[in-house]
């Protein structure tokens, strides 16, 4: 049954949108939605959505309390307005939290930020059709005929009409007790993708460092995976010497001694030789570091992986730059010296927080 | 009654609970309007809460908001609607579908209760819609009107863009609570302004003196300074009596009617958010009252005649759930109940008048039985003639907040907590009576409608020790200028200083008086 609410309920979420829109940018930089991910809806604070009117200071104010304690304890539970209001006519007052899938967020972080939809790599008219049984119906071919419920059907009818004899147990189906299998077709787009993150573990990244590039990269795969179905994702950390690991370490480690970013690279080109043709993967790569490499040679080895290997292979290289107290931030400028004309390369420079917003901008914004 | 009993879909053993717990009360001496029962499914219950009981009120944003909080609250387990009664006659009461039959028996005793309540109280004669030019009957026929209310506002929303309607009923909620809520018991305004102001022209030519017997004594009788401030004073009078409003008006929604500048549709909105503020507001000036009554009355008529002794284990689990202190909050069911027991008592063992109120041994007190049995006579009449305001004031006892452990709390800076300031009765009585006068919210009255002489709306905050908050009261600002047109400001005071808060339509100004 429909209810009429519904109508109100769906202007309230509107203007929730609306309000998460504005606060995006602070949900963002926050980073305290990266903890539930992997849940299918997120609970938001949502400040104020409530209708302004003349009202005390609450702190100025006080009440009246029941139960134990003396003079000057403290008082259990937030005070807020005991024994008040009209039953039903006043909401409450403090901070609502509603839900949102993060599938709405990342749309809504697509739209605030203008991102455009990604382009599959001339694959996106590639759909593969597959027919799935979804549920009962009371018409369909008999070839689809669900023979257990039309059995039940049918024998509850005979039941509820006294015409069942348990000594005799025909069951006569007629129409009405038809029953048949439904089925849809689901388009699924065959086109894939992989996102392979690297990060600088050196001694120079700081726990800030990595906290700036785990929320980064959680929305930039929340966005990613807003596109793409299954995407999947491989994790690099490197110092002078690379290794893939998980999800979790990838956020955790903290290493020290020198950083070699070759080592890396070598690695990301050896699992996409390994396992995700360019033909037919979309191929993401970004690679976080504070541009503090040990030495002119290496990357100078770096930038001919780039060229050679990973440019070419992928849709898009992003180069973070996270600022660190320690790092010289030279890496960037050689990138730019050296690939400046490439166009799949992109590089940001992510000072703060506060910058993870316009970085993903400038990663995502070109929509390859 | 038999016309509307037809309307119930009650289910049969429900039907048959109701009527014996009608009889119960009427015989119990409560007096209510015929009340129609029907069930509802769990999310029924939640659209029809979240709509204040009014399935059929106005599109609006916040029931939607409304109903997911319940819907959400009710899902974490952290509250259940049990019922739900509007004052209407007849009354309409809700029963959530698949409760359990003590549930149903202790709702219904509890909302005929309610209901006796709407009918007696004084307050809610405010709610009352004449009589019924057939029967004579007295009329309340909120359902319908709230329909229509629903349909004028899709009207306008048809015509105008929903976008516009819901924006300006937001604008118009931000004032939702200034109204009076005893306007509808004092002098109806009168209409003849104009009059009014020529007789005090009029009179302004000749300043009043007193009389002389003999001209020496006119110097004496009649100084110069007495007869200038005296043309002062009917200066300042004829002032007055130019100023809209005359005196300060606390209706602030109808003097918006009477004099904002609003199109058509939306004075219809103003005035259906006034009509309807001014309905819920006897539920808000009684709260304590209202649920103390009913809770009084519902564990009465279970405990002594509804309930089988196989239910009373069951009965007594769920009554403890209602009447829980939980944590350290008021809860308005317990503090009404008891507060009517505590009544009782004193009327039924006489424990009122100046013998008892000079009586200071203890023991005497404690031992004081007139056996007067008053008590059940006084609690009918204090249901009628009192809100919690008053209800509070005069039977509030030193024993009772004791016996109650009530204590007054206030924030400590120092500590960034709120802490438990006393237990003292007259510390707990002021803060009580403070927290329910006006419903807990600040005194505002339209002072000028011409403020400057330019017609700025000023309105002033009548400072009572707690100030406003400020960001609200900016945003609120904002909406009357919005719908006054011209700058509007409000003097209040802020951490003792007279202030001047204004909005002229773009920004906000700040600044002392």
């Amino acid at each position: 049954m429909s209810l009429r609410i519904d109508q109100d309920h769906s202007r309230f979420r509107q203007i929730v949108r609306g309000r998460i829109r504005q606060n995006l940018r602070k949900y963002i930089s926050q980073g305290e939605l990266i903890g539930k991910q992997g849940q299918e809806r997120v609970s938001i604070p949502i400040p104020q959505v409530d209708i302004p009117r003349f009202r005390f200071e609450d702190r100025q104010r006080g009440g009246v309390g029941q139960g134990d304690g003396e003079p000057g304890d403290p008082v259990a539970g937030q005070p807020g307005q005991p024994g008040q209001g009209a039953a039903g006519s006043a909401p409450g007052e403090h901070m609502l939290e509603v839900d949102v899938s993060l599938a709405d967020l990342a749309e809504i972080l697509g739209e605030e930020l203008e991102l455009p939809r990604i382009e599959d790599k001339g694959k996106d008219a590639i759909v593969e059709a597959k027919d799935r049984y979804v549920g009962i119906r009371r018409v369909g071919p008999n070839s689809l005929r669900h023979f257990r419920r039309t059995f039940r059907h049918a024998l509850k009818r005979q039941i509820s009409l006294g015409t069942y004899d348990p000594r005799n147990p025909v069951i006569v189906p007629v129409r009405d007790d038809m029953r048949f299998r439904s089925w849809k077709t689901e388009h699924e787009p065959v086109a894939n993708a992989v996102i392979l993150y690297m990060m600088d573990v050196s001694g120079s990244m700081g726990d800030e460092q990595k906290e700036i590039v785990r929320i980064e990269s959680f929305w930039i795969d929340t966005w990613l995976k807003h596109n793409y179905q299954g995407i999947e994702t491989r994790f690099i950390i490197h110092d002078a010497v690379a290794r893939e690991v998980d999800r979790d370490t990838f956020f955790r480690t903290r290493e020290s001694g020198g950083t070699m970013i070759s080592s890396a690279y070598k690695l990301a080109s050896d699992i996409i030789d390994r396992d995700y043709s360019s033909s037919e993967w979309n191929i993401y790569l970004f690679h976080f570091s504070d541009g503090d490499n040990w030495s002119v040679d290496d990357t100078l080895l770096c930038i001919q992986l780039l060229s050679d290997k990973l440019l070419p292979t992928s849709n898009v290289f992003c180069y973070g730059q996270v600022e660190s107290p320690y790092g010289s931030g030279q890496f960037i400028k050689d990138l730019g010296e050296h690939l400046k004309d490439n166009e799949r390369l992109i590089t940001s420079e992510i000072r703060d927080r506060d910058a993870i917003v316009h970085s993903i901008r400038e990663f995502l914004g070109k929509g390859k | 009654m038999a016309q509307f009993a037809l309307k119930t879909d009650l289910p049969g053993y429900l039907r048959d609970e109701q009527r014996k717990i009608e009889q119960y009360a009427k015989n119990y001496g409560l007096d209510f309007f015929p009340t129609v029962f029907e069930v509802l499914s769990y999310s029924h219950m939640n659209e029809i809460a979240a709509y204040g009981g009014f399935p059929s009120r106005y599109p609006h944003w916040r029931f939607g908001m409304a109903f997911e909080q319940l819907s959400k609250s009710a899902e974490y387990g952290l509250s259940t609607i049990y019922e739900m009664v509007i004052n209407n006659n007849p009354a309409i009461a809700y029963l959530l579908e698949g409760n359990s039959i003590i549930d149903q028996k202790l709702v219904m005793a509890h909302v005929y209760a309610h209901v006796d309540f709407f009918k007696n109280n004084f307050a809610f004669q405010s709610t009352d819609q004449g009589r019924d030019s057939l029967t004579g009957l007295l009329r309340r026929k909120w359902i319908d009107t709230m329909a229509n209310h629903g349909s004028i506002v899709r009207r306008c929303a048809n015509r105008v863009g929903i976008e516009k309607v819901e924006a300006f009923i937001d604008t118009c909620l931000s004032i939702e609570n200034l109204i009076d809520p005893y306007r509808p018991f004092g002098p109806q305004p009168r209409k003849d302004r104009d009059s009014d102001q020529d007789t005090l022209q009029d009179e302004a030519e000749e300043v009043p003196r007193l009389r002389v017997e003999r001209d020496y004594m006119e110097q004496y009788i009649n100084p110069d300074e007495f007869v200038e401030s005296q043309k002062k004073r009917l200066e300042q009078d004829v002032d007055k009596s130019k100023r809209v409003p005359k005196e300060p008006e606390r209706d602030v929604l109808q003097f918006l009617l009477d004099h904002a500048p609003l199109e058509r549709w939306q004075r219809d909105i103003v005035a259906i958010v006034r009509r309807e503020a001014y309905y819920f507001a006897p539920q808000g000036q009684t709260k304590i009252m209202n649920e103390g009554w009913a809770t009084y009355w519902h564990s009465k008529i279970l405990t002594e005649k509804a309930l089988d002794a196989s239910e009373i284990v069951d009965y007594a689990d769920r009554c403890a759930g209602v009447l829980a202190t939980s944590g350290n909050q008021l809860n308005p069911y317990k503090l009404g109940v008891e507060l009517f027991r505590h009544i009782e008592e004193r009327w039924n063992k006489g424990r009122f008048g100046k013998e008892w109120e000079e009586c200071d041994d203890l023991e005497a007190r404690q031992a004081w039985d007139r056996r007067l049995g008053l008590g059940r006579r006084k609690i009918f009449e204090v249901r009628s003639h009192y809100n919690d305001v008053t209800f509070i004031d005069e039977f509030l006892t030193p024993e009772f907040v004791m016996d109650q452990r009530l204590y007054s709390f206030g924030f400590n800076a120092k500590n960034d907590r709120w802490e438990i300031e006393s237990r003292v009765f007259r510390d707990v009585k002021v803060k009580l009576l403070a927290q329910l006068t006006n419903a807990g919210q600040p005194f505002i009255y339209v002072q000028d409608a011409n403020h400057n002489n330019r017609g700025e709306l000023l309105l002033r905050h009548d400072h009572q020790g707690v100030d406003l908050r400020l960001d609200y009261a900016r945003a609120v600002l904002e909406a009357l200028a919005h719908i006054w047109k011209r700058p509007v400001e409000i003097h209040t005071l802020l951490e003792g200083k007279a202030t001047l808060l204004q909005y002229d339509g773009s920004s906000h100004e700040q600044k002392g008086l």
